[in-house]
């Protein structure tokens, strides 16, 4: 029962972008589409499940005075494999997310994650709750991604189904704050009701 | 279990340790991609080099060559018939891009004329800037076909020929700046 809690608080009553507004950087920059949206959200998860497994690993032995190094070399490793790996065979969504990819290391969710639960808890409890955070942030950057394309391109996972453009400035860095605003307060609304 | 206290020596050897061993798990990840990184771009390439080159039967990635101006690195890639000269495809780049450095692959026939052009690289703005790209609109056919000796290399709104992209001058200018350079050195280079 607490190890399903670990888990499901990422998904939404702790989600890292819609309640703890965590890792903007990449949330606002790489939404321009939902496969964009897809594709950076899956890299971050995959580098916050496994940080946190060898965070969690390696938590009693090292010293109180240079974790923070240690695990943002850790981060920062994980992220290099992510990096060359898409690279090698996706290369086409490696150019789209291209300069955001290195960025994973300095996106304050996963350390935060590292810091604040792997560095405290069972490897079994930070697999689950990076797994959570990652999904959880994975949701959001796809529903952001799709309300940008939708009303910027009006197409959705490349498919259009208007002629035309749509409201560009969706597809702008203005349109990814005022939807990022509007799903945030209609997540409220959402989150409050079920408390 | 109780945490490791922070003397020199054990600080000293768990940043020592967690680096080796992710310098190794690095090193291994890099030689596993290395092969399918290279063949990715080489992939790119030639997609482009066959995209805006007549037919062609030789490899022309080995007979390519450079040429250094404004800062940066032209590369020619001559294509050939059974030998005869159909066409040279030059990746050409202009730095005048909206956000930054924009490659562009255009393939020449003999006598100047544009075969068609490719876009490699480009950051620019997506819905806008972007349209460049084949994939994106049909903006870039209209260099299908033009010879640069009549056909001025250069936004109508500067005196040229060309239709800029709604909305993005600045992005149309910089390809046409590439095309331009691409051409002035090709035809100054004596490859013809």
């Amino acid at each position: 029962m607490n190890q399903w809690k670990n888990f499901n608080k990422g998904l939404i009553a702790e989600n890292a972008i819609f309640v703890q507004v965590l890792g903007m950087c990449p949330t606002l920059g790489t939404t321009t589409s939902a496969y964009n949206g897809l594709g950076m959200g899956l890299a971050t998860t995959f580098v916050l499940v496994m940080s946190n497994i060898v965070v969690s690993l390696v938590r009693n032995y090292i010293p109180d005075k240079v974790r923070i190094p240690s695990f943002i070399v850790i981060i920062a490793s994980f992220v290099t494999v992510v990096e060359l790996t898409m690279q090698a065979y996706l290369p086409s969504l490696f150019e789209e997310l291209g300069l955001f990819i290195p960025l994973i290391v300095v996106n304050c969710l996963v350390l935060g994650r590292a810091e604040a639960f792997a560095s405290k808890n069972t490897v079994w409890s930070s697999t689950l709750d990076g797994l959570g955070m990652g999904l959880g942030f994975t949701l959001a950057l796809f529903m952001l991604g799709s309300v940008r394309e939708i009303l910027g391109s009006g197409a959705w996972l490349g498919m259009k189904f208007i002629r035309g453009d749509g409201m560009l400035i969706f597809v702008l860095a203005p349109g990814a704050f005022l939807a990022l605003a509007y799903l945030i307060a209609i997540m409220n609304k959402f989150n409050r009701k079920n408390a | 279990m109780a945490k490791k206290e922070s003397t020199l020596l054990s600080m000293f050897l768990a940043l020592f340790l967690v680096t080796l061993i992710s310098a190794i798990i690095l090193g291994f990840v890099y030689e596993f991609t290395k092969d399918a990184i290279a063949a990715s771009r080489a992939a790119k390439q030639t997609e482009a080099l066959k995209k805006v080159l007549p037919p062609f039967n030789n490899n022309p990635v080995q007979e390519m060559y450079k040429k250094a101006v404004d800062g940066d690195t032209l590369y020619f890639f001559p294509a050939r018939e059974d030998s005869v000269l159909v066409g040279i495809a030059v990746n050409t780049f202009s730095p005048k891009g909206f956000s930054g450095m924009i490659r562009i692959m255009v393939g020449f026939l003999p006598d100047g004329t544009i075969k068609d052009v490719a876009v490699l690289e480009h950051k620019e703005t997506p819905g806008l800037g972007e349209k460049m790209v084949r994939s994106k609109s049909n903006w870039s056919v209209q260099f299908q076909g033009k010879n640069p000796k009549t056909y001025r290399l250069a936004v109508k709104k500067d005196g040229g020929d060309v239709d800029a992209i709604t909305a993005s001058t600045i992005s149309s200018r910089a390809f046409c700046d590439a095309l331009e350079r691409a051409y002035k050195n090709l035809t100054e280079g004596g490859a013809k």
